[in-house]
């Protein structure tokens, strides 16, 4: 329905109609970022089977012209060298190396899954009038939370956005390393415990795409996919209605329950979600008398603490879903570290956990680079901006 | 269908040509030199050993600061035990020196002698780590209390193995030595020996360096 | 037995050993049947004709470099026979769990399938192939009698037994990692994995590993230790060249690989805190570790099956190969660069866009000497006489095959485009183009070459071409498919699906594995056909040099003698054998002396057994195993450096004997 689809690059001609059909879903995506995506990966193939096809070609051409039937061919045993041969065969990948790193170059700047969106389409700049949904992703063991914390609800394995609405996605796991995939929408990005990623996106047609995980997870990792609904904004303001009027509140306990692996489990809301829970769940605090990550790496930034460090442990034999912990056959570390903050100042900790400050909205324009600012220099401050390690602090600095 | 052509199998053996042959072949007896592969074989693979001690000092550069709100370096080394330590492990590899000078001299006696003392200062070494070992994980800083702690012990633990198998290789030696005397093959041992046991020397200046003096900043 | 509870109950006897290890899952028990029948007839055999004695003293206790390269080859091929059942069995779950059938594998099986396919294929497949090649190859083209290290040779091929031993032992007791072939933590950390997969994944690449690096270390000493008078590195033969920048890389790499499972051991053992989610761990620097060695892991792999591309395809153009040395700057490029991508295999876990940029472009700057290399085979058939043989026809799908999969490479290597294609099936069919189009078609390549060489026959022409066509035309059929699917957003590692319109993609790939399995066979039925025939005068190799060969492998007898060559060949140039047989220099004979060799001996079996069983002992928890184990380990290898005794010459009578039947031979061959 929008313009980007046809628009962008010769590209699609190339490839997409045989696999259209076919829901090829990375080919043909309903979200901005995912097709910008794929026209950078159009495009790099189209760039390299300007040599691919020619080496193939000249293969199979040698291959039947030099066969030792063929007498009529010419025949130098020795001949082993030529220096202007030589420099094209290195020159030529090269050649291609140097416009494939710069394409790679502006296109990981442009399309760092960090990055704020710019714009919701080809035509289409980000302005101050939209509103940015914010959710926050848990990977579960085998299932997804969403936690939409604007709107003070979480659903289980559903994700329903609006249409042409910018998304920040902000993920973490509980136990494993797992990556959130929505392919109409964005590309992937790793999930993983005691760890936060950011992802921005944007989906420009309503209907229900795919979502899944896209890294081994264990048992369960089969079913645990989830439906990705884009609505119009008054469906999106129903849905949130509906999932506030169902009732069911997620508060530490209820997660902790939730958390207990289970497989394919079906799609269910909650009305009421504790705010700082993600919070919690990227610092590992969920439960009770833990300490969290952020308290832990502040006293560690401080120098440790101390021998006093070795009498704040707790023996921890059950883990907070209930079932039963495993001991390292050897001994070693059964213990569960205590954190030293009351109740209060650890929630005061968690609610103050900086967002990543929106970057300022460049116009929008083809990605051959016209969105990047310039570089200031070699070794001064740079476009570095855009890698998340200038624009969110680590964990720990924050408090 | 094949189109298979060998050589000529009659140009392998008629057409001979003798000056060709002596030019491609060496017709004296020609022996490898005995043991000739194997002081560059040694040095491959201590280095191969150097990168599994260079990705344990890359973890400890990435964990050694993640004290999981448990004691710090400044709370549990003794800097002076750990001098005392450096000290054996340094006069080790001065006696090993001269263990190996004995043995170019032909002392066999002498070279048993050094070598015997520089068993014990292994010894020592090894005793005065065990003690600070027991100590730490006695006050509750054992491998599990923080990542900081695993990577401390399992960086200073694998070193002090070397140290131990060191010893067993020593110990294996001077009972070579003394049964066949300072022959060419105990000569090569004692080279192998030797450079594994200052290779050690070498990656404990790392250790006391990077853990212990940086840590007690 | 993905429910053992928490505490694990151990008996002092035999540690968490108990019946419950003993797999209930019907499918196991044919297996083991069919694997105890089998086993019971190749002993019962072997007992019958009274060859244990034989194997034992010319096989097993050998330190021959050609006949342990011939086990190391025996040995993966076994183990491919096992990787493929499992990626058949893969195969067969992925077209069957559609419209809500489960299929026939349940999770616990299914998930330790894809794990055991990866690390048998990688660690005791291609990993023995590569180095069984090696070990035959790289003294005779070099002009040696042996390798550096011969007694080390030996404990390393058992070593790497042992490590295969122990996987397999998995099938059948207890279980094997479900955590993919790299067994990331948390997910292989002792909370989520608390029985022992990991250890058995663990204790076998241990094993073998100690194997792996020590046999680098030996053939790297080799290459530059002993070569013959007069071969400069730069006129080194170019399967030897490749073959030294494997070994720099097994060196220089597999010790990481080492200290980075020691670490995970610790964690799951000893409670330690590396990789764990509390107490300050970090499971991010395992997957930089692992794949700090895994990205060189995979030029270890392909590099030596460039040299056989290169040797094969000067052979059978019957040229010069083109740009010898621009050949060896590649090799030594792609040594190097190898170690600067490794990032790309987790651009999506957020490292930012700078650095992902950083990795990206180094890993497409590997492609211009690689692509250079595919421009010097182009071009050494340029005005060439090519003889389509069969090494030739494998080179020939290699070249067409790999360049596509070298293509999705660099596509995998633009992080943007990687964002939607990471852990799809897109990336399984590009490794799996690159690996079977490049590392299994050069094994093929190599062994229908150097066949002739080690047995004194040639390989039967009529099965090799119908492996060869079901093999290329399956393996495009095995794996376009999943190129498709990768791109309709579809992961790998999943047991069902969902949407119907994947199965038709599914179908056509276990169609393409049926085909490969077919190929395979033919294989088999080759072998067996050629050694059945073997004395049919057409498949003889009466000369040594059956492709008019380059190097100094071609110039002695098929197969050679113990000592390889009589005399020390003198290099002058590249191809020394060529201008051997160029100025009549091909045989020499005249006064023969005695010829000091090592002794075989049995300690390298010994040791290799009681390392697999501590490595056993230490999986199951039983202590008391593994003290005894450990302690016999150091014992024997104590006791084994008291043999002072460990060369002898070889009687010059015995040297004149072989070589006169020798020049008989070739007498007969030439009709003289």
């Amino acid at each position: 329905m929008k313009s980007f689809i046809k628009s962008s690059s010769l590209s699609l001609m190339a490839a997409v109609p045989l696999l259209a059909g076919c829901k090829a879903e990375v080919l043909a995506p309903a979200g901005d970022v995912a097709a910008r995506q794929r026209d950078l990966l159009v495009q790099s193939t189209l760039l390299m089977l300007v040599i691919i096809v020619p080496v193939m070609a000249l293969t199979v051409f040698f291959a039947w012209k030099y066969r030792s039937r063929n007498k009529a061919a010419e025949y130098q045993p020795d001949w082993d060298h030529s220096t202007k041969l030589e420099l094209v065969i290195w020159a030529a990948p090269l050649f291609i190396i140097i416009c494939l790193g710069a394409l790679t170059w502006v296109g990981t700047h442009l399309l760092d899954p960090y990055r704020p969106l710019d714009r919701v389409s080809v035509n289409t700049p980000v302005t101050g009038e939209h509103q940015t949904l914010r959710v926050e992703v848990v990977a579960l063991d085998w299932k997804w939370l969403f936690i939409y914390p604007d709107q003070g609800i979480a659903t289980v394995n559903r994700l329903v956005v609006p249409e042409d609405t910018p998304v920040e996605f902000s993920l973490t796991s509980s136990t494993v390393m797992n990556a959130f995939y929505i392919p109409a929408m964005a590309g992937m990005i790793y999930a993983m415990p005691g760890m936060e990623t950011k992802l921005h996106g944007v989906l420009n047609e309503q209907g229900d795409y795919k979502g899944i995980a896209s890294h081994y997870s264990g048992a369960g990792f089969s079913g645990m996919h989830f439906v990705t609904r884009v609505t119009d904004q008054a469906g999106f303001d129903a849905f949130v209605a509906g999932t506030k009027a169902a009732g069911g509140s997620l508060d530490r306990e209820t997660y902790l329950a939730l958390a207990a692996p289970s497989q394919n489990e079906a799609p269910r809301g909650y009305a009421q979600v504790d705010p700082i829970l993600f919070a919690r769940v990227v610092n590992l605090c969920v439960e009770e008398g833990q300490i969290c990550v952020a308290e832990m790496m502040a006293i560690d930034a401080a120098g440790g603490a101390g021998l006093a460090g070795t009498m704040n442990l707790m023996p921890k034999y059950a883990r907070a879903d209930g079932r039963e912990r495993v001991m390292p056959v050897l001994g070693g570390n059964v213990n569960m570290i205590q954190g030293f903050c009351g109740p209060d100042e650890e929630a005061r900790m968690l609610s103050q956990r900086v967002v990543i400050a929106p970057r300022e909205i460049t116009a929008p324009g083809p990605m051959q680079g016209a969105g990047l600012t310039p570089p200031v220099g070699l070794f001064g401050k740079s476009n570095n901006q855009f890698s998340q390690i200038a624009t969110q602090p680590a964990a720990g600095e924050d408090f | 269908m094949s189109v298979f052509s060998p050589a000529n199998p009659a140009a392998l053996y008629a057409e001979n040509n003798p000056e060709a042959v002596a030019k491609y072949w060496d017709q004296s007896e020609h022996h490898p030199e005995e043991g000739a592969s194997t002081p560059l074989g040694f040095w491959v693979y201590l280095m191969s050993d150097c990168l599994m001690f260079a990705v344990l000092f890359a973890v400890y550069g990435v964990l050694g600061t993640s004290y999981a709100a448990g004691p710090g370096p400044k709370a549990l080394f003794d800097l002076n035990l750990v001098a005392i330590n450096t000290a054996m492990l340094l006069f080790s590899s001065i006696t090993f020196g001269f263990a190996m000078l004995a043995m170019y001299a032909g002392q066999k006696g002498k070279t048993l002698g050094w070598l015997f003392v520089t068993l014990l200062f292994g010894l020592a070494f090894l005793g005065i780590e065990l003690y600070e070992f027991y100590h730490l994980i006695q006050e509750g800083a054992g491998p599990g209390r923080s990542a900081f702690l695993s990577s401390f012990f399992v960086l200073v633990g694998t070193h002090g193995l070397h140290v131990t198998f060191g010893s067993i290789w020593l110990i294996t030696l001077m009972v070579q030595l003394a049964q066949k005397g300072i022959t060419v093959a105990n000569i090569r041992r004692m080279n192998c020996l030797s450079m594994f046991w200052h290779f050690l020397d070498v990656i404990w200046i790392g250790v006391f360096t990077f853990v212990y003096l940086l840590g007690m900043i | 037995m993905a429910d053992v509870p928490g505490a694990q109950p151990t008996t002092f006897l035999l540690g968490r050993l108990n019946w419950d290890a003993i797999p209930k899952d019907p499918i196991i028990w044919v297996t083991f049947a069919a694997v105890v029948l089998g086993g019971i007839v190749v002993l019962g055999a072997l007992t019958k004709y009274r060859l244990w004695g034989y194997l034992w003293k010319e096989w097993f206790t050998s330190v021959d470099h050609k006949k342990i390269g011939i086990m190391y080859i025996a040995l993966a091929l076994v183990m491919f026979v096992r990787g493929f059942a499992d990626a058949l069995m893969m195969r067969l779950q992925q077209v069957w769990a559609f419209n809500g059938s489960e299929g026939y594998l349940n999770s616990h099986h299914y998930d330790q399938v894809f794990t055991a396919h990866g690390v048998i294929m990688i660690f005791f497949v291609a990993m023995p192939f590569i180095t069984g090649l090696m070990n035959y190859l790289v003294p005779l083209q070099i002009g040696a009698r042996d390798v550096s290290f011969p007694f080390l040779n030996n404990f390393s091929f058992w070593m790497t037994v042992g490590g295969a031993v122990i996987t397999m032992a998995s099938l059948f007791i207890g279980e094997f990692a479900q955590t993919g072939w790299l067994a990331f933590p948390p997910l292989s950390g002792l909370q989520s994995s608390p029985y022992v997969g990991v250890d058995y994944y663990i204790w076998g690449l241990q094993v073998a590993g100690v194997g792996t690096t020590l046999s680098g270390i030996n053939l790297l000493v080799t290459i530059l230790k002993m070569r013959a008078p007069g071969m400069t590195m730069m006129r080194l033969p170019i399967f030897t060249w490749t073959s030294l920048c494997a070994n720099v890389l097994i060196v220089a790499s597999f010790p990481v690989l080492t200290m980075t499972l020691i670490l995970l051991t610790l964690d799951r053992y000893l409670g330690t805190a590396f990789f764990t989610n509390e107490a300050g761990g970090n499971s991010m620097m395992y997957v930089n570790l692992i794949w700090i060695w895994g990205h060189p892991e995979v030029y270890i792999l392909i590099l030596p099956l460039f040299g056989v591309f290169s040797e094969v395809t000067s052979t059978f153009s019957g040229k010069r190969l083109f740009g010898y040395s621009s050949m060896v700057y590649a090799t030594v490029c792609i040594t190097i660069l190898s170690y600067v991508v490794w990032l790309h295999h987790f651009f999506t876990m957020g490292s930012g866009a700078s650095v992902n940029a950083f990795f990206g472009i180094t890993t497409m700057i590997i492609s211009i000497p690689t692509g250079a290399k595919l421009f010097n085979w182009l071009f050494t058939m340029y005005k060439g006489r090519i003889r389509y043989e069969l090494p030739m026809m494998w080179t020939l799908a290699f070249m067409l095959t790999f360049t596509v999969g070298g293509m999705t490479g660099v596509l995998l290597a633009v992080p943007p485009a990687d964002f939607v294609l990471h852990n799809s099936l897109f990336l399984v069919a590009h490794f799996h183009n690159v690996i079977i189009g490049g590392v299994l078609f050069g094994l093929f390549a190599a062994i229908n070459f150097w066949w002739p060489k080690a047995f004194g026959f040639r390989l039967n022409v009529f099965w090799g071409k119908v492996s060869f066509w079901f093999w290329v035309v399956g393996f495009w059929m095995a794996f376009m498919p999943l190129y498709v699917l990768g791109l309709m957003g579809v992961t790998r590692r999943l047991r069902v699906f969902e949407d119907p319109s994947y199965q038709i993609w599914f179908g056509v790939a276990a169609f393409g594995a049926v085909l490969i399995a077919v190929g395979i066979a033919a294989m088999f039925v080759q072998f067996g056909v050629s050694i059945w025939k073997r004395n049919d005068p057409a498949m003889r190799d009466e000369t040594g040099d059956p492709w008019d060969g380059r190097t100094l492998e071609w110039a002695t007898s098929s197969p050679p003698p113990d000592y390889n060559f009589a005399f020390t060949p003198v290099s002058h140039g590249l191809d020394t054998w060529w201008d051997m047989k160029r100025e009549g220099a091909a045989r020499p004979v005249g006064k023969y002396h005695a010829i000091h060799m090592p002794k075989n001996t049995g300690t390298g079996v010994v040791l290799s057994a009681i390392a697999t069983v501590f490595g056993m002992a230490m999986i199951w928890y039983i202590w008391w195993l593994a003290v005894l184990s450990f302690a016999g380990l150091v014992v024997v290898a104590i006791w084994h450096t008291f043999n002072y005794n460990r060369d002898f010459y070889i009687p010059v009578t015995e040297i004149e004997a072989k070589e006169a039947a020798r020049t008989k031979q070739l007498q007969a061959a030439a009709g003289v």
